[in-house]
């Protein structure tokens, strides 16, 4: 109990604190929070967007509007029979959806969704995090492998050459953003995540704004590097249907397919909040430097409750323009319900952001600024999210050979001329 | 990030926790999995048991206040070598290699190699106390980067005493890559 109550006054990580108890309070807390929104969100929110880009309606029969459409998707997964083929070899097939679930669920203890608000920091955080998500190709190349099948070996192996190829442009790119925390009175970078954001703090600056446009460049880089190391369209050639039926995961079913799916979401929510980190500011508000006053902070602490508002108004407009025919009824009640929930967590959200102002010391008052700041991350991460459905709606597939030339030819060059003009600026005007 | 809040920053001497159990849990691990990496015939089955090895050296690297080197461990060996490895392995048939002969005619040298490790570690385990400083100076974790960074990149007089072997070294590799650019192309 002292473990648990001498944390919650503390302004660093549970990390740093040592104090392992809120460590894995933090660890469940964000281990749930990926897996439903993946599962939940992402995925309906996925199905409805393509759906709407294709002019079709989308899920509509479970649930409202298909909200529970991902629910009933599970439940079936979950009760599919689970084939191994007679010729593949078990023990790898069944380690390799392990090996891309731990990898890219590992990546997530270093992610700063706030200055205190993160499992932990590490000092080598962006090396950590580079690191570990690279490990996740290993299991896609060993379910390819291990399924003794043309298309997943085709698969696996266009994985691999994909992922080692677009990796050097990322952390060219990566090391062009942390040249620019060095550049400060000490003159020394730091390579940790919170202390990545602080740089970004103490120079009143987003890094895609800093020597423009040297590094919005690397943040192009790196926005384009991340969708192919997560195997997502354009970059789909690992999966991609016309050609390998459905690529490395081919001979799986049931639930070891949705872990590779549950992998590839939580890998994508991932990298976007490596590009939010070094790029976008991270937990900070926009406009930091001009919008700081208390005044701005208060209007910029509502936003969580205001968002959950307007969710809460959507719900309540469907639920207004609901069919009145009896059938719908239950639709209609369920619908009516989720609304007054939105509208609940909003009203809590509005009332901690109103109230905690009061006393500036108390628990409430942090708790307050930890809502601001994970909802500015995750708000953040949210348009990265879209944007890879966005990508996956509008653009054809790379031919392969198109895929090597744009991330040898174009991209590598590119990063090192940005990272060698970043350095001589940087001692310029550093 | 503020230093005062946290002991273990202050200081950097004070004893971790559990390192005796997590020493030698790594250290298991690292070794097991090294004596499947050479007992497997399935070469993949190898590779993978090496994955497993390269990564508990990394956890050990962490134990000795190294994070930077853990890092750039599983970076460099772990994440980009490996899959490489792989990669070419994918590309065997596996079927004729576990039927295949193994070509272990170097035995004898590589049983001498052996006998003189296994001397080396009995004498440092019976006179390390003596050969070997007792408490090595532990970097402080928290600046541990940058301390790699003064000293590769230092002035000369102050800490920047491995720029010179440092540079040296990264010409190697520009070699390496060059040859390996030129063994590829048929005509330049």
């Amino acid at each position: 109990m002292n473990a648990f109550t001498s944390y919650l006054g503390s302004k660093v990580t549970p990390g740093q604190a040592g104090n392992q108890l809120w460590a894995l309070i933090y660890v469940f807390i964000i281990f749930a929070g990926v897996a439903l929104t993946v599962m939940w969100l992402i995925n309906w929110v996925e199905r409805k967007a393509l759906a709407h880009f294709q002019v079709r309606l989308g899920p509509m029969r479970v649930g409202p509007h298909g909200l529970l459409q991902p629910f009933a998707d599970a439940l079936k997964l979950m009760l599919k029979e689970d084939i191994i083929p007679a010729e593949a070899d078990a023990v790898v097939f069944w380690l390799a959806p392990v090996i891309g679930l731990l990898a890219a669920f590992t990546v997530y203890t270093v992610i700063p969704f706030g200055p205190s608000q993160a499992v932990s920091d590490m000092n080598i955080g962006i090396l950590f995090m580079l690191g570990v998500s690279s490990l996740g190709v290993l299991g896609i190349v060993t379910a390819g492998w291990a399924s003794n099948s043309h298309y997943p070996l085709i698969g696996a192996l266009r994985s691999s050459a994909q992922m080692v190829s677009y990796e050097v442009a990322m952390g060219l790119a990566v090391v062009s953003a942390l040249l620019m925390t060095s550049l400060n009175a000490t003159g020394t970078g730091t390579l940790s995540m919170i202390g990545i954001v602080q740089a970004q703090q103490q120079q009143h600056i987003w890094f895609i704004f800093k020597f423009f446009p040297l590094g919005l460049v690397a943040f192009v880089i790196f926005a384009i590097a991340m969708v192919a190391e997560v195997n997502r369209c354009p970059f789909d050639l690992p999966e991609a249907e016309s050609e390998l039926t459905a690529g490395f995961h081919t001979e799986y079913s049931g639930l070891r397919w949705s872990l590779f799916m549950l992998a590839e979401y939580a890998a994508m929510m991932a990298v976007s909040a490596i590009a939010v980190t070094l790029w976008l500011g991270g937990w900070m508000h926009p406009f930091p430097n001009f919008l700081s006053s208390p005044a701005w902070e208060f209007i910029f602490s509502l936003f969580p409750g205001l968002s959950f508002a307007g969710f809460a108004a959507i719900a309540f407009l469907g639920t207004a323009r609901m069919p009145s025919r009896p059938s719908f009824k239950i639709q209609r009640a369920g619908l009516g319900v989720f609304a007054a929930l939105l509208g609940l967590i909003a009203l809590l959200l509005l009332a901690i952001a109103v109230g905690g102002r009061a006393n500036d010391a108390s628990i409430a008052a942090r708790f307050r600024e930890g809502i601001d700041y994970v909802y500015w991350f995750l708000l953040k991460v949210v348009v990265f999210m879209y944007l890879f459905i966005w990508y996956r709606a509008t653009w054809p597939r790379y031919r392969f050979d198109q895929l090597m030339k744009v991330g040898w030819k174009v991209l590598l060059p590119l990063a090192l001329g940005v990272l060698i003009v970043t350095a001589i600026v940087g001692v310029i005007l550093g | 990030m503020n230093p005062s809040m946290n002991p273990a920053i202050l200081n950097p001497y004070a004893a971790p926790m559990a390192t005796t159990f997590f020493f030698y849990l790594l250290a298991a691990a690292a070794m097991l999995s090294g004596l499947v990496v050479i007992t497997r015939r399935n070469a993949v089955h190898s590779a993978l048991a090496l994955i497993v090895t390269l990564l508990s050296v990394a956890g050990l690297y962490l134990m000795l206040y190294a994070p930077f080197v853990a890092g750039v461990q599983i970076i460099v060996y772990a994440g980009g070598i490996m899959v490489l490895f792989l990669f070419v392995i994918m590309l065997v048939s596996i079927e004729v290699t576990v039927k295949d002969r193994q070509f272990n005619r170097m035995w004898p040298i590589g049983l001498v190699a052996a006998c003189f490790l296994l001397v080396i570690f009995i004498g440092a385990y019976a006179k390390g106390k003596a050969l070997l400083p007792e408490r090595v100076t532990q970097l402080p974790e928290a600046v541990n980067t940058q301390a790699i960074a003064a000293y590769l990149y230092g002035d000369a007089g102050h800490m920047g005493q491995y720029t010179f072997a440092f540079e040296i070294a990264s010409l190697l590799l520009l070699v390496a890559i060059l040859g390996a650019v030129i063994m590829t192309k048929k005509k330049i």
